[in-house]
C-alpha cells in the first residue's frame, strides 16, 4: 500500500505521514462503525484525502499545485479499488530502486529498505546492524530527508543504469535475508517472514530481470537455504547442522526450483559470488551426508569466491572444507592467519569452527579453551545451547594426582 | 523543477595541470552550450584560483578579513554550475560530463525551496 500511495503522492515522506494519519484514523472509527467490507481500498481512499490536506498545508507553490491536481484527479475517479497486481509489483520495484539510490549511503539504503519494504520496525534494523535505536532512527530520518532534499526520482532505473543499481539492490535482498535466516540476538534461531520477504523481492527482481545470471543466482542461494528452514532447529529448539537434519522436512519444491535457478544462471556464462554461494549450498543439499559431500569441490568455489569478494567468512568456511577434504591440520593451517587478526577477536563462528578443528585434529584441550571463547561471544541462546553441547561432548582431560 | 548548484573541487594545479586543463577549455564551451540548449542551464562561471580569495568573518562586533580561502583543504572551488533539471539523476548525469569529474570532484547539492509570498496568501485562500 504504501508504494502505491508513493506512486499516487510522488512523495515518499507524504505518503508514509498520510497513511499513517489514515492508519491513525482506522483505529478511531473502525470499533465503532465495523471494520468496512474492503479494509485495503478504504484505508488507501483515506490515505489519498490525507495526503491532499497535508499537500494543502504544504510550503511550496509550485510543487504542490500539480501533486494537488493529480491527487483530486484520482481521488474522484470511480474506484480503482481493486489496484492491479502488476501494479503493485512495480510500485514495488521501484521503491526498492529509489532505496538503493547510490546518492544514499549503504548503510541507509539497507536500513530504509529493512523499514519500508521489509516492514521492520526500527528497533529490529537497528540490532540487525548491532547499532543503538536512536542512531538508526536518525540514519532513517536522514536518508528521507536526503531523498526529498535531494529529489531523488521514484522509479526503476533506465536501462543504461539498471546493471549497477541492480548490484546495490541486490546486496540489501541477501541481508535481509540473512538477518532472517540466523538471527543473531534472541532465543529464535530463524525469523521466517524476513527470509520470506527477502524472496518475494528475489522473485520480483528475477521476474524484471530474467537474464541476470547474479539475480537468479540470489534467489537460488535464498531458496535453497529457506527450503531447509523447517528442519534446522530440533525439538527442543537446538540449532541442528545440515548433515543432522530430517531430509523429510525440506521444501523439496524449493530446492528443485533453487537447482533449476542455479542452471538457468550458470548457462548465462556471468560468475558470480552468489552464484557461487548457491553452488557450495546445491553440493550440501545433494550430499546424502557428511563422508559423501564433495568437500573438494567446495573448496575449490570457496577459492573462486575468496578471489572475487574476499570476506574472513569465505577464508573460514574455505578452511572448514578444507580440513574436510584434507584433514583437520590442513584447515587449521588456513584459520591461523584469521586467528591473528584483531578485527575477527570477537568473531564467535571462527572461534567454534576453530574449536571444531582442534577436536577433530585430537587437540581436546584446546577445542574446549575455543569452545569457551565461542561461548562467551555467541548472542543467540540456541546457538550458544549447540556450542555447550558440544564443549560437554569433549573427552574429560585428565585430572592429576 | 528542483535546482542543483554543481560545486567543482580540485587540487591546485602544477603547471603541468594548469596546461592540461586550459587544453580542455574549448570542451566546457561545448558542454555549456549544451547544457544551455538543453534548457537546464541558469548559471555558470568559472573562479579566479584559490590565491585570489579573501575570507571575511565578525566575530563579536570585530570584522576579520583573512587573505585566501575559508579553510586549508585539498581541493578547493573553482567553478560551478547553476542547473535546472527534472530529479537528482539528471542533475549526476550532468556532473559525471564535466572534464573535472576525471581530477577532481563534483559536489552536486539541491537548492533549498523557499515559500514565495504567493504561496502564503494560497494557504490563506485553502484555510478559508
Amino acid at each position: 500500500m504504501l508504494a502505491t500511495l508513493i506512486r499516487h503522492v510522488g512523495d515518499f515522506q507524504l505518503a508514509e505521514d498520510a497513511l499513517q494519519d489514515a492508519f491513525t484514523a482506522a483505529l478511531a472509527t473502525w470499533p465503532r462503525d465495523g471494520v468496512p467490507a474492503n479494509p485495503g481500498a478504504w484505508i488507501t481512499t483515506v490515505s489519498r484525502r490525507r495526503a491532499i490536506d497535508r499537500l494543502r498545508r504544504a510550503r511550496s507553490l509550485a510543487d504542490r499545485t500539480e501533486r494537488l491536481a493529480a491527487l483530486v484527479r484520482l481521488d474522484s475517479e470511480e474506484h480503482p479499488s481493486m489496484i492491479e497486481e502488476s501494479a503493485v509489483a512495480d510500485d514495488r520495484l521501484r521503491l526498492i530502486f529509489t532505496c538503493c539510490h547510490p546518492a544514499l549511503a549503504m548503510p541507509a539504503r539497507v536500513a530504509l529498505t529493512l523499514r519500508t519494504l521489509g516492514g521492520l520496525s526500527t528497533g529490529e534494523v537497528a540490532r540487525a546492524f548491532l547499532v543503538s535505536e536512536p542512531t538508526m532512527g536518525k540514519r532513517i530520518v536522514r536518508a528521507k530527508r536526503k531523498i526529498a532534499d535531494a529529489h531523488i526520482p521514484y522509479r526503476v532505473p533506465p536501462d543504461h543504469e539498471l546493471p549497477d543499481r541492480l548490484q546495490g539492490v541486490l546486496k540489501v535482498v541477501y541481508l535481509i535475508f540473512n538477518e532472517g535466516y540466523a538471527a543473531s540476538e534472541g532465543p529464535r534461531l530463524a525469523r521466517a517472514e524476513l527470509s520470506s520477504e527477502a524472496i518475494r523481492l528475489g522473485r520480483l527482481l528475477a521476474r524484471l530481470m530474467p537474464d541476470d545470471a547474479e539475480v537468479l543466482g540470489l534467489l537460488a542461494l535464498m531458496l535453497l537455504h529457506d527450503a531447509r528452514r523447517g528442519a534446522r532447529v530440533g525439538a527442543s529448539g537446538e540449532y541442528l547442522a545440515l548433515h543432522e537434519q530430517d531430509r523429510s522436512r525440506w521444501d523439496l519444491g524449493a530446492i528443485r526450483e533453487g537447482q533449476q535457478l542455479l542452471r538457468a544462471a550458470i548457462r548465462l556464462r556471468r560468475p558470480g559470488s552468489y552464484q557461487l554461494q548457491a553452488a557450495i549450498t546445491a553440493l550440501h543439499v545433494q550430499a546424502p551426508d557428511v563422508e559423501e559431500t564433495d568437500w573438494r569441490q567446495i573448496a575449490e568455489l570457496y577459492g573462486a569466491l575468496a578471489r572475487l569478494s574476499p570476506s574472513p567468512v569465505v577464508e573460514l568456511n574455505r578452511a572448514v572444507a578444507v580440513a574436510y577434504a584434507s584433514g583437520p591440520s590442513d584447515g587449521l593451517a588456513l584459520l591461523a592467519p584469521l586467528l591473528d587478526d584483531a578485527r575477527l577477536e570477537r568473531y564467535q563462528p571462527l572461534h567454534a569452527a576453530h574449536a571444531e578443528l582442534l577436536r577433530r585434529a585430537g587437540d581436546d584441550a584446546g577445542a574446549a579453551r575455543a569452545y569457551e571463547r565461542a561461548i562467551a561471544l555467541s548472542a543467540n541462546a540456541v546457538e550458544r545451547a549447540e556450542l555447550e553441547r558440544r564443549r560437554e561432548g569433549l573427552a574429560r582431560p585428565p585430572s592429576t594426582g | 523543477m528542483p535546482k542543483y548548484l554543481l560545486l567543482l573541487y580540485a587540487n591546485e594545479p602544477d603547471a603541468k595541470e594548469r596546461e592540461e586543463r586550459d587544453a580542455e577549455l574549448p570542451a566546457w564551451g561545448r558542454l555549456t552550450d549544451s547544457l544551455r540548449e538543453a534548457g537546464l542551464l541558469l548559471g555558470a562561471d568559472r573562479l579566479h584560483p584559490v590565491d585570489s580569495a579573501t575570507t571575511v568573518r565578525v566575530r563579536d562586533g570585530e570584522t576579520e578579513i583573512t587573505d585566501g580561502p575559508f579553510a586549508v583543504t585539498k581541493e578547493y572551488l573553482g567553478g560551478y554550475y547553476l542547473l535546472e533539471c527534472a530529479d537528482l539523476d539528471e542533475a549526476l548525469e550532468q556532473a559525471v560530463r564535466m572534464p573535472l569529474a576525471r581530477y577532481g570532484s563534483v559536489e552536486v547539492r539541491p537548492v533549498a525551496e523557499v515559500a514565495s509570498p504567493v504561496a502564503a496568501e494560497d494557504e490563506d485562500e485553502a484555510a478559508r
